[in-house]
């Protein structure tokens, strides 16, 4: 066993946590959070020059063949700076489903930081059963026509394409029978209606209307999609952990320091006992989530599928809760000062509460934990 | 002793049910039951109603323009205007400065300020923070200088919740340095639009404008408009906070809230069921009801007269942790059972101008700022570590 970060790690964690602490945190996210593409095309630029979009993909994709372990480094370093380039929808959701297959025409212009997507898995009826799919494939001459209401798709509005879950055959709730599509984001039939996400970011409700597709638009196996998808959302999931880690890291910091700072009754509130357990309390919640999402990564490829799936639903289950306390005391020891859209804190504690409902929240998890084995 | 509400009581609630069902205008209650909230207008023009009624204050003296209801009568009421759809009355005036100038203020002060309050033609502000004094208000610095009949006012009040909708504001100010700090205060009653007064937004993390800070330069205000005595004002804030603890609790907005969760637990699939299906969830819900049953019963006992076991004069402090906290849990189940609908923002930030309808579930209306504002409940009014400290001395000193 060894439980030490490589080289590389490090200087992974070192040139990411310079560029967000230059580059990124509350006062870019206020800049960018009102444009229309929700973040910066320049900042997506760089991280293809950095090298960051080929990190998962492997060697023989023409990416870096990084592990699990490799992006958590890279995710916590975004967590910790409030990023809002789309790097979780394109390189973790998009790029998961697609590093997958034999070969993909698709992998190298994301490398390069030329072609955005998304993976729109939720419908509004499916609440985070991946399963639960209502859209249609129906064949059609050579090709595809599909007809569904994907929900909440992660910059759906800008992605240049989009992988879409659709049934090809079975029933609604049937693990079997669905399929992944590529779709373009501007193909005739496709509505996309945009709008901002509660920590600031961006997401799109799309409707597909008799949408054709040619055959080639289908990947992966016919009526086999679910599987790469969960697989895909899993390695995802450990990714969101770390993001997580990195907004807590930061909010205890913040708290801690503030606590220092801040006088009342004639002292620093730092002095009061209740003050000062709660933030042991705090100190607490990121170690065990630190240690969790530590051990997703390391087991999310596990070869027992029901040791890589309590992993990574433990995991989510940890951050959930950890995620809600540290994020909501933060809040509370700042007083009115952690209410404002001006402070850090507040920002951080929502990205915390969004983090816990993507890919399924507290409870999902809880359950799909207690059912794997 | 019984629960049941015997024949008067049973056709006063006829009564009260009657007259709300025809008289809250419609665009009101949808605001409030469909969780798009409401704008100052509309509380004016449903003060106003209950006003004309004579029912805007039941809990001031009748001389005063009160009721002189029973406890009793005061739940039945205000249970029924809840569950109607009334929306919350705008607190500062009628249930906090009125009835410190009823009680501390003189003649002209009454005759100058409570009609306005009644009538709703008056709208009010309370400033207590300071940006240095949140939890020790008592180390507030706003400085008010005597100068002939007048103070000259300097300093800043901050979290000054509708500053920029108000006509006045009540505030606490130092009008002496010496000897213990609560003994230097002073409670005064100042105009909104004199000279030297600048309102300052603070946006709130649900993108809101609900508080301000306030800042006062020079400002000149007779010293007329102080209620009761030089640096007798902490004694009279004491007095507004436990006099506060009439209706601290919420109850009647919280079972309109259980009333919307199970509206949104049917609304809503789970495994190919609705959440109402769900094992899970009716547990959460049953959790939060029987929160709310301890609530409202805690604070019927006390309307009623009893008081605390172990902390008689803590009841408000103890009501306000409790019902705060279950506002808060309820806010969390509600973003719960939206799962992937409770993320799209749809609140106030940008939305001037914009007509289309939310993103979402419409039984999830508002869901996101109740959840993101509603953080503020345990840090406002006295956060709750400082109401635990509160009980605590009280119980430590028996």
């Amino acid at each position: 066993m060894d439980l030490s970060f490589s080289d590389e790690q490090n200087m992974l964690r070192d040139s990411a946590e310079r560029f967000v602490a230059d580059n990124c945190g509350v006062e870019n996210l206020r800049t960018v959070r009102d444009t229309e593409d929700g973040f910066s095309r320049d900042y997506w630029k760089q991280f293809a020059e950095l090298g960051w979009l080929h990190l998962p993909f492997s060697e023989e994709q023409g990416g870096l063949g990084g592990t699990p372990v490799d992006t958590m480094v890279l995710m916590e370093s975004f967590g910790k700076g409030l990023v809002m380039e789309p790097y979780f929808s394109t390189i973790m959701l998009a790029g998961g489903v697609l590093r997958q297959l034999d070969e993909c025409a698709l992998i190298e212009p994301i490398m390069e930081g030329n072609l955005l997507m998304s993976v729109a898995y939720a419908e509004p009826q499916s609440r985070y059963d991946l399963f639960d799919v209502t859209t249609t494939a129906t064949k059609s001459g050579d090709g595809w026509t599909l007809n569904g209401h994907k929900s909440v798709v992660l910059h759906g509005e800008t992605a240049d394409k989009l992988i879409v879950s659709a049934r090809t055959s079975g029933d609604r709730r049937d693990e079997s029978g669905i399929s992944l599509f590529i779709v373009d984001g501007n193909a005739p039939g496709v509505e996309r209606r945009g709008y901002p996400t509660v920590d600031g970011s961006r997401a799109a409700e799309i409707i597909l209307e008799n949408v054709s597709v040619d055959a080639d638009a289908l990947i992966g196996v016919e009526g086999e999609g679910h599987a790469l998808l969960e697989k895909a959302t899993d390695e995802a999931i450990t990714a969101l952990c770390a993001e997580a880690v990195g907004a807590m890291k930061v909010l205890v910091d913040t708290t801690v320091e503030y606590c220092k700072t801040r006088q009342q009754f004639g002292q620093p509130i730092s002095q009061f006992q209740v003050l000062r357990h709660r933030m042991a309390d705090m100190m607490m919640e990121y170690e065990q989530a630190k240690s969790l999402a530590l051990v997703a990564a390391l087991k999310v490829h596990s070869d027992d599928p029901v040791e890589a799936r309590k992993a990574v639903s433990g995991a989510k289950v940890q951050i959930g809760k950890s995620g809600k306390f540290v994020g909501q005391q933060a809040v509370q020891l700042h007083g009115g000062m952690g209410m404002t859209d001006e402070l850090s804190v507040g920002h951080y504690f929502k990205r915390l509460t969004m983090i816990d409902v993507l890919l399924g929240n507290t409870d999902h998890h809880l359950k799909r934990f207690s059912n794997a084995a | 002793m019984n629960l049941e509400f015997d024949g008067e009581e049973l056709a006063f609630q006829t009564e009260v049910r009657e007259w709300v069902g025809s008289n809250l205008p419609e665009d009101i209650r949808d605001g409030v039951m469909n969780g798009t909230g409401i704008v100052k207008e509309q509380t004016i023009r449903w003060q106003k109603i209950l006003h004309d009624k004579g029912w805007i204050a039941p809990s001031w003296p009748k001389e005063y323009g009160g009721t002189e209801w029973t406890a009793a009568q005061k739940y039945i009421f205000a249970n029924e205007l809840a569950a109607a759809g009334a929306p919350a009355l705008n607190p500062f005036g009628l249930t906090m400065c009125g009835p410190v100038i009823y009680t501390f203020g003189n003649e002209e002060q009454k005759a100058e300020h409570l009609p306005g309050i009644l009538n709703s033609d008056v709208w009010w502000c309370q400033g207590y923070s300071e940006p240095g004094s949140g939890s020790d208000l008592a180390s507030l610095k706003m400085a008010a200088i005597s100068d002939g009949d007048d103070y000259i006012v300097n300093g800043s009040k901050i979290w000054t919740s509708g500053a920029h909708i108000a006509d006045w504001i009540f505030c606490l100010v130092r009008t002496s340095t010496e000897g213990k700090r609560q003994e230097g205060i002073s409670f005064l009653l100042i105009p909104m639009d004199l000279p030297g007064i600048e309102v300052s937004r603070i946006t709130m993390i649900d993108g809101g404008h609900h508080v301000n800070q306030v800042f006062f330069t020079d400002v000149r205000v007779p010293k007329a408009n102080r209620i009761g005595e030089e640096n007798k004002g902490w004694t009279y804030a004491k007095f507004l906070l436990v006099n506060e603890r009439n209706g601290i609790a919420q109850i009647g907005g919280k079972k309109r809230q259980l009333a919307r969760l199970n509206k949104l637990a049917k609304a809503t699939g789970m495994e190919g069921e609705t959440l109402a299906d769900s094992r899970t969830y009716q547990e959460k819900m049953a959790h939060a009801e029987i929160a709310l049953n301890a609530l409202e019963y805690t604070e019927l006992r006390y309307l009623a007269g009893q008081q605390s076991a172990f902390a008689p004069g803590s009841e408000a402090s103890g009501l306000k942790i409790k019902a705060t906290e279950l506002q808060q849990s309820m806010s969390e189940l509600f973003l719960e059972m939206a799962a992937y609908y409770s993320l799209p923002y749809n609140g106030f930030r940008d939305m001037d101008g914009v007509n289309e309808p939310p993103i979402g579930m419409p039984e999830f209306t508002g869901g996101n700022e109740d959840f993101l504002y509603g953080r503020a409940a345990t840090i406002y009014g006295g956060s709750n570590e400082i109401q635990k400290d509160v009980m605590a001395k009280i119980l430590l000193s028996m």
